[in-house]
């Protein structure tokens, strides 16, 4: 199977959760792109109402570039007001069944208390919730915290977590150890919520030194949030 | 420690409690909620206490209090918070009281906008509260600078008895980098024996004010103060300096801006073409001493802001009149990128405007 293929089992409508600052929003877009890549029609749908800055929205221009629909306040994408002014275009390609639907949801329980407002447009649908993971972020380093994140989510959303995401990294100081060391631990995780790890999320140069057989598909990400100064 | 990685404004408060910081009161604004939030949620495991007070006049004047029992304390706001604060820093300063204040800077003026912005450079180093008084203002560039410097604003507020400032733009506060806590060694610092602790009616009660009735104690007042602030201005500039063998522009720039004119420098160093930074650490006292000697290439200083040039006139006062002194800078919430820092250095040495 050729890299990304894989993201053809994933169900039509993607919602991408997990603790602030796991990489969700970097991994949506990554996803999104890979996705437009192959020819899909993709929807990109920011439901961020947590944070104010690094949002997947701050890269529409470049992502409608690429043929995706960008998705976010019904304000319009650069309108820096933390207000939960979410589009009611969200439904759209949650109801059109060419499009792939690629939900970004801001960070913790609290940022996917949005999801609740659109259960009834994704229950009867074919979803899946994957959960980012970085176990460099304080609160999800343990077994414990990452079942507590998931759990908590799942809680307030009522829908289920189908993945995990091993995206653990310390941006560009990231090397092969973060991911392996982290990837015992979310494997553990894994194994207590029986919930499958999905996918290995990390920079090219990583990527290319994972070993084989390690559980979820390897998948090169390129950082787009991140300006070249930071 | 291993590293971990960190949201700005958590590491500030994660700094802060390191530090020994157990008491913060604070107001909620944007771009720094994470830090009240983050101290409401871990000072109470560590015996410590946070209340969000009704206002930002509210939460400095609660500082004000506890700072004056000689404990660890700590507010934080953003722009048009810190504007509010200002008659408590005051009298925080006028009661030579140890206290540290966060701003997170935001768009101005007035409401302005949550994204960030430099544009409190003169609010912050040129007192915005009443009366002959400074604060020490760290700009940190980094979340590890900023985590380092935390440490050091509550021991220089100690020792100097004053409020010590650490300012970010709203990047700084937002943004996500590996962070490690260093053990550090502690700092010698005088006991605190002008608190208001309780005298047990053993001693002559210390009283905290900032008012003074006859007109020659506060003309002391204010000298003794300004001993304070020469000693502080001679002792605590810190700067940091990049390329500076031989460049052609000088550019100064603080903060996140300074991370975004280096790699304008390193970009233009790839073509031949030499411009240097400096890049204050501490904006009061203003780092003269890294402008007393020049090097002979420089044709100009090129200050860049997240601002309209608040900076200009401190590199003005430095520069004493050897150079020319140029701006480039964005504001609202615009962030200047590497591309127009190098396309505005390019026109100012003739090439394509």
């Amino acid at each position: 199977m050729n890299k990304g293929e894989i993201m053809l089992n994933d169900r039509r409508i993607r919602i991408i959760i997990g603790h602030y600052g796991s990489g969700k929003t970097e991994f949506s877009v990554n996803y999104a792109l890979k996705l437009a890549e192959m020819g899909f029609k993709v929807a990109l749908s920011d439901l961020d109402i947590v944070n104010p800055y690094f949002r997947s929205r701050e890269k529409a221009a470049f992502l409608e570039g690429k043929g995706i629909r960008v998705i976010s306040s019904s304000l319009g994408h650069n309108f820096s007001l933390d207000l939960p002014a979410i589009s009611s275009e969200i439904v759209g390609p949650i109801q059109d069944p060419d499009s792939q639907v690629i939900l970004d949801v801001g960070g913790n329980s609290v940022g996917a208390k949005v999801l609740a407002k659109f259960y009834e447009e994704i229950i009867d649908k074919e979803y899946d919730m994957l959960c980012v993971v970085n176990t460099n972020r304080a609160e999800t380093q343990t077994v414990e915290g990452i079942m507590y994140h998931v759990r908590a989510i799942e809680a307030v959303s009522q829908l289920k977590v189908t993945g995990l995401i091993n995206n653990t990294h310390l941006l560009r100081e990231t090397t092969l150890e973060t991911v392996l060391e982290a990837q015992e631990i979310i494997k553990e995780a894994s194994q207590k919520l029986s919930i499958p790890i999905k996918y290995i999320s990390t920079i090219e140069s990583v990527a290319k030194m994972l070993p084989e057989g390690l559980e979820g598909e390897i998948f090169p990400i390129t950082m787009y949030m991140r300006d070249v100064w930071m | 420690m291993a590293k971990v990685l960190m949201k700005g404004n958590e590491a500030i408060g994660a700094a802060a409690i390191n530090a020994g910081c157990r008491y913060f009161f604070g107001y909620p604004i944007t771009p720094q909620n994470e830090l009240p939030e983050y101290m409401s949620r871990e000072l109470p495991k560590v015996g410590g206490v946070f209340v969000q007070a009704e206002s930002e006049v509210a939460a400095i004047n609660m500082v004000y209090g506890a700072a004056g029992s000689g404990v660890r304390v700590m507010t934080s706001s953003s722009s048009p918070g810190i504007a509010l604060k200002q008659e408590g820093i005051s009298y925080i300063a006028g009661a030579e009281l140890p206290a540290v204040i966060v701003n997170i800077v935001r768009g101005g003026p007035g409401l302005g906008s949550i994204q960030p912005s430099q544009s409190d450079y003169n609010q912050s180093t040129r007192g915005g509260g009443d009366g002959d008084y400074h604060l020490l203002v760290y700009a940190p560039a980094n979340i590890q600078e900023m985590v380092d410097l935390l440490q050091d604003a509550f021991d220089k507020a100690d020792y100097y008895r004053n409020p010590v400032m650490v300012m970010g733009d709203g990047m700084i506060g937002q943004m996500m980098e590996p962070v490690e806590f260093k053990e550090r060694p502690e700092v010698d610092l005088p006991a605190k024996d002008w608190a208001a602790t309780g005298t047990e009616g053993k001693r002559a009660p210390n009283v905290i004010n900032s008012l003074f009735l006859k007109p020659e104690e506060l003309e002391d007042h204010n000298i003794r103060l300004t001993e304070k602030y020469d000693i502080m201005k001679n002792n605590e500039q810190r700067w940091e300096t990049y390329n500076m063998e031989k460049p052609e522009i000088i550019c100064v720039a603080y903060g996140t801006t300074a991370r975004i004119v280096k790699s304008a420098i390193d970009t233009l160093k790839g073509e031949g073409i030499e411009i240097g930074l400096i890049r204050p650490i501490t904006v009061w006292p203003f780092p003269e001493k890294a402008f007393v000697e020049l090097p002979e290439s420089a044709k100009m200083f090129l200050s860049v802001e997240m601002s309209m040039g608040q900076m200009i006139d401190d590199i003005k006062i430095v520069n004493q009149g050897r150079l020319p002194v140029e701006f480039y800078g964005r504001s609202g919430g615009m962030i200047p990128s590497p591309d127009g820092v190098v396309g505005k250095i390019r026109a100012l040495l003739g090439g394509a405007k």
